[in-house]
């Protein structure tokens, strides 16, 4: 089949940046997006000219590095899946596919479609954890969780960070993404003694970092490539609520 | 940084005021709904005049519509406030964008549909609530008691075919707006539940086509009485 890529170029952050148009002639369906770029990016080599700059690691569909906007889209036109599990059969012949980077104030494009995404590690670095001293190896199942709650725990943690759901938000709102990395601990037992704390530190830094608001439009839970759950938005929302409302802390900070 | 300035610097404080003052606003439908059927009532506006007394002359409506005309503007400036700081989190947008494909146009316009909204909300005052306030409006004495003909005024401008066409369009912009709010209410306040959130979906629903329909039933009425 063929295709026209058209693909955003900017050689660097100050860089105006500027659409290019690609020729894809020939090519197998049952390449991956990533493939075709691949391809593409062997010609530009070989013609002694730049390469795309893209953003990719397992092509498996779970370590959330490659972001793309397809045709209008994160991840292009398929529900659940990542560019990388993205297949050009999905693609009619001859069709034009417009890639673009995530777009965000708080995603600063780094070159071509590679954003910086440390905005999401900052989230992370203010609260998305669980304080432990390590000892002796506890027995498994030592503390009871129930199906129904780890099955939610779990749901919430197998948000993989791509930023679909800043892309897709006409806010450029993180909530999905805060919202799930939140939900994960705060539904098991091992996360209940920094809840408060957590939910206060991350939602001030998505703040700081200049995502926008939630306006529920639930483009990010339909974009997103693991489905995460308008639900666990509420529970972020109802987190903020119980720490600032109900906080154990008896001193106020700063 | 007072907790209190805290809640109200973030944006899900921010976003737990507009759902706060949104589902008062909805409260407030229900009565402005349930006294405006009088209108319907076939004495001449008796009942409809004698309830719009009551309720600029109440001290403790009074209070109410305070609080109401309060919780309006509040309404209104933190959807700027927000709107101004989301607009300011993607300065570049994209080329090629598709959103009707991950959302629904009115979720993704609340802010044109409010500003709609307030306009009527603006045009619907001076029409009324200025002049019962203000303006020079007939009196009529029912058991020797003089009030305010407001039915007349209404009458009067539900007869003019434009007048009685923008409560009709107003009412449309209202029910999208009431559609995505009513359930997004919840949702903000942390209040969503797989059990119990397609409930309040539904609800959410009915209540955008019922409240909505039956307001825009009133010019509609009077604009057909008119032509009679």
């Amino acid at each position: 089949m063929n295709v026209t890529l058209k693909i955003w170029r900017q050689k660097n952050a100050t860089d105006k940046g500027r659409f290019e148009t690609y020729e894809m002639k020939d090519i197998n369906t049952h390449m991956s997006f990533l493939e075709l770029i691949d391809v593409l990016n062997e010609k530009l080599e070989m013609e002694g000219k730049e390469p795309i700059h893209f953003d990719h690691d397992c092509r498996e569909g779970i370590c959330g590095s490659c972001a793309m906007y397809i045709n209008g889209r994160p991840h292009g036109p398929m529900k659940g899946t990542t560019a990388c599990q993205l297949h050009m059969r999905h693609f009619k012949d001859g069709e034009l596919i417009t890639v673009e980077p995530w777009r965000a104030r708080a995603f600063p494009v780094i070159k071509d479609l590679m954003v910086d995404r440390s905005a999401f590690d900052r989230i992370i670095q203010a609260g998305g954890y669980i304080s432990v001293n390590t000892g002796g190896v506890p027995d498994a199942n030592e503390i009871p969780v129930s199906k129904e709650v780890a099955d939610e725990a779990f749901n919430a943690a197998t948000c993989i960070g791509c930023g679909a759901c800043v892309a897709a938000c006409k806010n450029a709102s993180a909530m999905l993404f805060v919202s799930a990395k939140i939900s994960q601990l705060a539904l098991l037992p091992q996360g209940q003694v920094e809840r408060q704390r957590r939910a206060d530190k991350m939602i001030a830094q998505m703040d700081a970092e200049g995502f926008g608001a939630c306006t529920n439009t639930q483009a990010c839970s339909a974009e997103c490539p693991k489905e995460i759950d308008m639900v666990n938005i509420a529970r972020l929302n109802w987190e903020f609520v119980k720490a600032k409302m109900h906080s154990k802390a008896i001193e106020v900070d700063e | 940084m007072s907790w209190f300035k805290q809640v109200l610097s973030s944006t899900i404080g921010k976003k737990i005021i507009m759902s706060l003052t949104g589902l008062f606003l909805i409260s407030f439908l229900i009565v402005h709904l349930s006294g405006n059927m009088l209108l319907f009532k076939d004495d001449e506006g008796e009942a409809f005049n004698l309830y719009a007394e009551f309720m600029t002359t109440n001290p403790l409506i009074r209070i109410i519509s305070i609080v109401l005309y309060a919780g309006i503007i509040i309404h209104v400036i933190y959807s700027l406030i927000l709107s101004l700081h989301n607009k300011k989190a993607r300065p570049v947008g994209y080329a090629e964008a598709r959103p009707q494909q991950n959302s629904s146009w009115k979720s993704r316009n609340m802010g044109i549909l409010g500003l709609i909204i307030l306009i009527f909300l603006l045009i619907h005052m001076r029409s009324f609530w200025y002049e019962m306030h203000f303006g020079s409006v007939p009196t009529k004495s029912y058991a020797g008691v003089e009030v305010d003909d407001l039915y007349t005024v209404v009458v009067a401008a539900f007869s003019q075919w434009w007048y009685a066409g923008f409560y009709v369009l107003a009412m449309i912009g209202l029910a999208f707006h009431l559609s995505h709010g009513f359930w997004s209410a919840f949702q903000t306040l942390g209040l969503n539940h797989r059990k119990f959130m397609p409930m309040i979906k539904k609800i959410s629903l009915l209540f955008a086509i019922v409240v909505p329909l039956l307001f825009a039933s009133m010019p509609v009425y009077f604009f057909i009485k008119s032509l009679a």
